[in-house]
């Protein structure tokens, strides 16, 4: 596989043909924010934290879903790409409820991060917080759709990962929700095989095993770098 | 078919008329259709058999006639008259050609309305009857077709259509020789051709007008753009909501292939293509081309970041060429006529006509076609008539949800799209609503925000939030209850949308927003700053001064 150069906010990176440029920044130390992205998952470019300015393109491009171009000049956090995230991160912290000192996963969460990371201390928005409903049917897990950024990934990890595609987006708009199987109640979905991999990989505390406390639950990506790599390797074909 | 069969075709259709003094073509397009243009025809018809002129009176259906706020329309070929507003109980006077009862009903061609326009695509309409392909036939159908397989190749008819500088009709105006030729070039087996007919812009109806008036010329244009791309299969994408029109292209889509107009082996040659139809469920979003392409593979209709672009990998993953039914409809007459022709049409940036979808406060509403360039002026006070007695205009919105505002200084404006661009608003697909001095700028701005917010899909945060917010700021400001704030934030969202959002509904979200905020900054100043709507439109209850 062939090499290319380029220079992401003023450093030269070296990346493979046919790598992101988030990931080619990543392995070079620069961190771009992000919140649908997860390594090991396939890419939708849906939350936009991820965007980047690239010389000699009109349009900010979705960083996650860009290939590496030789000669390419990327900039990740200019004051506007800045500025755009932060009320990216207002604007998901008026929609639903987040009131981190109530939630399982307040110390480890990737949305309470990111408002750190960026200096977003309070948000200027009308808060909307819909009453959503807390699907505890399920004997292990727990979904809060108020906690919910609809990021899917939880949909692609049970369809990419673990086969079932017991998870999907239904409703439009501010109406989108995720649902399990046709929208039964997740503890009923025939096709759920409560292998627990959504849990692992959604951002914040929507989804979350129960049992935790406030504060209690950390989640564990590990094992989707030990599956898929073991996959690329068919480590378990004989 | 082949070119010795059309032509017979077309001379048989040509000689049967000979004996034919009057063809009455009753509109039977979806507006006219609500007037109850379907009672007319019947009783046209029996009176026809009444009379017992059954063989030189010809009653049929046609396409729009344009003035549909006048309808039911009816033309009759004798005189070359459309009659307005007509009855089952003018029958007995079409059929026997007495004309004195229409009066102030009989439009002829010289009448301001008609002698304005220049129709090329609405052209058949009055003329043919959608549900007959010997009348498309007749009027020189599928010539265009017949040229492009057994005289010109792929290359050939790639060069003419960018000869024309034909501009995509969907909304962006993108040239389509440009895009034809990136999916003639691509190396890929495997293309497909896909007429976007998902129109969903408020008000809007030139498209599906098209499809229920001449769908011929549709399949035409895509069967030309498919033997340039090297496409077998194409796919109309048409929304439920639009019954009449989905029959309509069945029936047509059947006419052709039974004629061998459609299917393997047309005019003789190995150039072969299908045409589907497929039906979205009428989602806005669905009218973008990543979605279209995911709800015709039987996914969930949501935009895709782009590149890649369709004529690079579309429909399964193949290069896919996407065209509105406007601009496909375009295609025949240039590939017969020539591309220079067309050229020399409307303006040299952007030749041709556009059809617009005119309504709200004028005398005469309905589809008015002209070429592009024409003033905004000229569509509205000659076409049109003016905005009525005891009303002023104050402002024209076109481009729907996802354009802005016309206000009176510029409506010596010429219609094209770049110049509709330089003042902050675009062509769009061709809605153009008027409005006069009640209405209030805050809460037209509002109402496209609120229709946005709705139809957002919900993939992207800036689209699904950020037009939930700007919806309730528009809101507050037309409630009374706004702030100084608000104006930045309103901005500051506006550029996030723009710049962030994942496909063009979310991008052009803020256009109504942005447009009305710079021609009518006064207004929204008003509302908020002096708790008063100037245009007397706002229920804001005075009293609340809260804001001191
Ligand atoms: C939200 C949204 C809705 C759209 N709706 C339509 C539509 O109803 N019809 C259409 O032809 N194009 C629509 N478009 C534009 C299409 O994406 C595409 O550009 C167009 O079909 C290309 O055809 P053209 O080059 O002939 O204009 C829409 C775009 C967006 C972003
Ligand atoms: S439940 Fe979690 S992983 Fe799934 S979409 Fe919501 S936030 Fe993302
Ligand atoms: S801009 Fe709106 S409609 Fe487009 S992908 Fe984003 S949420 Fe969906
Ligand atoms: S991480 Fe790239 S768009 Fe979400």
């Amino acid at each position: 596989m062939s090499v290319r150069t380029l220079e992401v906010d003023g450093k030269m990176i070296t990346a493979l043909e046919g790598q992101t440029i988030f990931s080619a920044a990543w392995d070079s130390g620069i961190h771009i924010p992000r919140l649908c992205h997860l390594g090991g998952l396939s890419d939708v470019g849906a939350c936009r934290l991820c965007l980047v300015e690239i010389e000699g393109q009109k349009r900010l491009q979705p960083s996650c879903m860009t290939k590496v171009a030789e000669d390419m000049v990327v900039r990740t956090n200019t004051p506007a790409l800045r500025a755009h995230r932060r009320l990216i991160v207002e604007l998901l912290l008026a929609e639903r409820n987040h009131v981190c000192s109530v939630c399982v996963l307040n110390g480890a969460c990737e949305l309470q991060d990111l408002a750190a990371q960026l200096g977003v201390d309070h948000v200027r928005l009308r808060p909307q917080y819909p009453k959503l409903e807390v699907d505890l049917s399920h004997d292990r897990f727990g979904l809060d759709h108020n906690r919910c950024i609809l990021c899917t990934r939880c949909v692609r990890v049970c369809d990419e990962v673990e086969g079932a595609h017991t998870w999907d987006v239904a409703g439009r708009g501010k109406n989108s929700r995720v649902i399990t199987d046709l929208g039964e109640p997740w503890g009923e979905s025939a096709s759920c095989t409560s292998c627990g991999k959504c849990v692992q990989v959604c951002p914040t505390g929507a989804l979350f095993s129960k049992g935790k406390t406030v504060a209690d639950m950390r989640k564990d990506r590990g094992f989707l770098r030990y599956i898929v790599t073991a996959r690329e390797k068919k480590l378990w074909i004989a | 078919m082949t070119a010795e069969t059309l032509r017979q075709t077309r001379d048989a259709e040509l000689e049967r008329r000979k004996g034919i003094k009057n063809r009455i073509a009753c509109c039977t397009v979806a507006g006219c259709e609500s007037a109850g243009s379907g009672e007319v025809r019947a009783a046209l018809e029996r009176e026809a058999a009444a009379q017992g002129r059954a063989g030189e009176v010809e009653v049929r259906g046609t396409g729009c006639m344009g003035w549909c706020s006048r309808g039911p329309l009816v033309r009759c070929s004798s005189n070359d008259t459309i009659y307005a507003e007509v009855t089952p109980a003018d029958a007995p006077a079409l059929v026997s050609g007495d004309a004195g009862r229409f009066e102030g009903r009989a439009l002829t061609t010289e009448h301001p309305f008609y002698a304005g326009q220049r129709r090329l695509i609405l052209r058949n309409s009055g003329h043919a009857d959608p549900e007959r392909i010997a009348d498309y036939i007749a009027q020189g159908g599928y010539q265009g077709l017949l040229k492009a397989v057994t005289a010109m190749t792929p290359p050939d008819i790639v060069a003419e259509v960018k000869r024309s500088r034909l501009r995509g009709r969907g909304g962006a105006g993108y040239p389509t020789g440009l895009k034809w030729e990136l999916v003639a070039r691509h190396p890929s087996t495997v293309s497909y051709v896909v007429c976007n007919a998902d129109e969903g812009d408020p008000g809007a109806f030139m498209n599906r007008s098209v499809l229920e008036g001449d769908p011929h010329r549709v399949l035409e244009g895509m069967a030309i753009a498919g033997r340039a791309a090297g496409a077998e299969q194409g796919y109309i994408y048409a929304r439920g909501e639009s019954p009449l029109a989905i029959e309509r292209i069945r029936t047509a889509i059947e006419q052709a292939r039974r004629e061998g107009l459609l299917g393997s082996r047309i005019f003789d040659s190995n150039f072969q293509f299908q045409i589907d139809l497929r039906i979205g469920a009428g989602a806005y979003v669905c009218g973008e081309e990543t979605a279209l392409i995911k709800s015709i593979e039987g996914k969930r209709g949501q935009p895709a970041p782009r590149p890649p672009y369709p004529p690079e990998s579309g429909l399964w993953g193949h290069p896919t060429l996407i065209n509105n039914v406007e601009t496909f409809a375009n295609i025949p007459a240039i590939i017969e006529n020539g591309g220079d022709w067309f050229a020399s049409i409307g303006t040299a940036s952007s030749p041709g006509t556009k059809v617009f979808a005119v309504a709200g406060r004028v005398q005469r509403t309905g589809l008015v076609e002209v070429p592009i360039g024409t003033t905004l002026r000229t569509i509205l006070s000659d076409i049109c008539g003016g905005v009525p007695e005891g009303y002023e205009f104050k402002a024209a919105q076109t481009g729907g949800p996802a354009g802005g505002c016309i206000p009176a200084p510029f409506l010596d404006l010429p219609m094209d799209y770049d110049s509709l661009t330089r003042i902050g608003t675009m062509m769009g697909s061709g809605g153009l609503i008027v409005m006069d001095t009640s209405t209030c700028m805050v809460d037209v701005a509002r109402f496209f925000m609120e229709f946005c917010m709705d139809e957002s899909c919900g993939k992207c945060i800036p689209c699904r939030a950020g037009t939930v917010q700007m919806h309730s700021i528009l809101e507050r400001i037309t409630r009374g209850e706004g702030s100084e704030a608000d104006f930045w934030m309103l901005e500051e969202l506006s550029a996030l949308l723009r710049e962030a959002s994942l496909c063009g509904l979310g991008m052009a979200a803020p256009n109504p927003v942005l447009s009305t905020m710079r021609h009518f900054r006064g207004e929204y100043e008003a509302h908020v700053r002096e708790h008063h709507c100037p245009a007397g439109h706002c229920p804001i209850h005075a009293s609340e001064e809260v804001h001191s």
